[in-house]
């Protein structure tokens, strides 16, 4: 893994394709101009100017899918395997509110709005505060992280995202000596989000992490992807991202940060605790109950390889579960 | 028209690999394509299967009797594809990594139940002919009984395969059951009752 720090990305000027995958959004606002247009010329001195001004605002910039993001420091963490491309990052996703098809987050998820976007973060806390997406992630923050991701069913992919540290949110938050571990909660919208109709899963979505490993430096909310934000189906606008345990730990388009002083319930857990333990750290030498976990397929590739212990970032986390026995909390 | 039904049914059965040889060399596939093939010829192996068992269910309550003459291409069928998902697995997915292999067969129960179903359909392909038919006589009928092995095994491969029991496989289990309880409750009725019929498998 390198490490380095390098000068702030200059500010990409691609704006029309933002635009484009709005588009529908687009065509609603300028039909309800057209009509504020209408009303504006019997009543003068009324005019459109702040609703197209509110699609745009900063805000949303963060909020939408596809917005080119204008700074961040650029791959502070990488390594020097391949990246997977946009497309396969896009298009194979467990993302089980919008169905359990691999392709179903793809297809389903374009109907999520995640303007605006509040993130509720309480608990045991100095600080509790309702933040607009905007406020809760600061510009200067944004960093590239160049992460492999590990999925519990045995493909791998290398993943550009953009995101905080987990740890600047929580500092921010003022954590209490109560707060021993941290739960993340996904929204539940099920008019937007289909998959939620059906009981797959004990919705809505959550997560937790003990407070050492939320604070870890590894640990980040991701708002973005080769240099824009989201896509739906990867989480839009704000997702958790742990390279070294399994992805399902890595919640998706998370509305609430919330500190607590027992382990929280974690939705694979509560499913089928037999094969889905808190933990879920990335280790070959525990397998799945029903598959093994010692080699994965890099979404790509032809042959499989072999998995790394906590994939590959043992020198930075194994550190965390001295002395665990990590057969027993898996 | 008689003399085409045949061919037309056996290309429409050859129909879902074609597409999906299609979907290979036109590289239209998913980004992980071995996953694509093996889900693809899986579920086609089952479909096949329940196809099969529904023919004497069907021929006795309608009285189409006709549709037994497809009874065999059909079950062909379904080792046909059931091969090709085997295959997959033992070429693409594992490249011949034999002792991969054979501790999964052996340690994981939904590729131990997958590699029975498989496995419980190889002496009903070969004795599928007009020869074995002939010279295993009444003996026959029971050994392709084995059929309601392999699409029990075949359903439980799909069930334990899935991380959340629900939808698609939910549904071939409920038809492969529904199907078996056809012959269960005929069986049930002609031992309690009429012995004039004899049992058909």
């Amino acid at each position: 893994m390198l490490i380095k720090t390098a000068p702030i990305a200059p500010a990409s000027e691609i704006t029309d394709e933002r635009l484009y995958l709005r588009r529908r959004e687009f065509i609603r606002v300028m039909g309800r101009a057209a009509a504020v247009v209408a009303a504006g010329s019997l009543i003068p001195g009324c005019s459109a100017e702040p609703i197209g001004a509110d699609a745009v605002g900063e805000e949303g910039l963060l909020a939408s899918p596809q917005t080119p993001i204008p700074a961040f420091k650029p791959k502070v963490v990488t390594t020097d395997e391949k990246l997977n491309t946009f497309e396969e990052i896009t298009s194979y996703n467990n993302f089980y509110e919008f169905g359990t098809g691999k392709n179903d987050p793809q297809q389903y998820a374009g109907k999520l709005k995640t303007t605006p976007w509040k993130v509720k973060v309480d608990g045991h806390c100095s600080k509790p505060a309702d933040y607009d997406l905007g406020d809760l992630i600061r510009p200067a923050d944004l960093e590239e992280r160049i992460y492999r991701l590990r999925c519990v069913e045995a493909w791998s992919m290398v993943i550009p995202w953009v995101g905080v540290p987990l740890a600047s949110i929580i500092k921010r938050a003022e954590p209490t000596s109560k707060a021993t571990f941290v739960e993340l909660t996904t929204l539940q919208r099920p008019s937007e989000m289909p998959g939620q109709q059906d009981a797959i899963l004990d919705w809505p979505y959550t997560e937790g992490l003990r407070m050492d490993e939320a604070m870890h430096p590894l640990t980040i909310m991701a708002v973005g992807l080769y240099g824009k934000t989201l896509m739906n189906q990867n989480g839009a606008p704000l997702r958790l991202v742990v390279p070294w345990k399994y992805g399902f730990k890595s919640i998706k388009s998370v509305v609430r940060i919330r500190f607590v002083d027992r382990q929280p319930k974690t939705a694979w857990n509560v499913s089928n605790p037999s094969e889905y333990g808190f933990f879920s750290n990335v280790n070959p030498e525990v397998d799945h109950p029903r598959w093994t976990q010692a080699s994965e397929r890099r979404i790509g590739e032809f042959r499989r390889r072999k998995t790394l212990m906590f994939n590959g970032y043992a020198d930075q986390v194994a550190s965390l579960y001295a002395g665990m026995d990590l057969k027993r909390y898996y | 028209m008689q003399r085409l039904q045949k061919p037309l049914v056996f290309a429409l059965c050859l129909g879902p690999f074609l597409w999906l040889l299609g979907r290979f060399l036109t590289n239209n596939l998913s980004v992980n394509p071995i996953e694509d093939i093996t889900l693809t010829t899986g579920i086609w192996a089952l479909r096949f299967l329940v196809l099969t068992l529904a023919v004497t269910p069907i021929r006795r309550l309608t009285g189409w009797n006709k549709i037994i003459q497809y009874r065999r291409m059909l079950g062909l069928f379904a080792f046909f594809y059931a091969s090709l998902h085997f295959l997959t697995y033992l070429v693409l997915d594992q490249y011949f990594d034999f002792d991969a292999i054979f501790a999964d067969v052996a340690k994981r129960r939904f590729i131990t139940v997958g590699f029975i179903a498989f496995l419980s359909m190889v002496p009903l392909a070969i004795t599928s002919t007009k020869g074995w038919i002939r010279r295993l006589g009444k003996r026959w009928q029971v050994l392709h009984r084995l059929v309601y092995l392999s699409a029990v095994c075949g359903a439980v491969h799909y069930l334990w395969k899935v991380k959340v029991i629900a939808g698609s496989p939910v549904r071939y289990a409920v038809a492969i059951g529904v199907l078996l309880a056809f012959r269960l409750v005929w069986r049930l009725r002609s031992s309690r009752g009429v012995r004039r019929q004899p049992a058909e498998a």
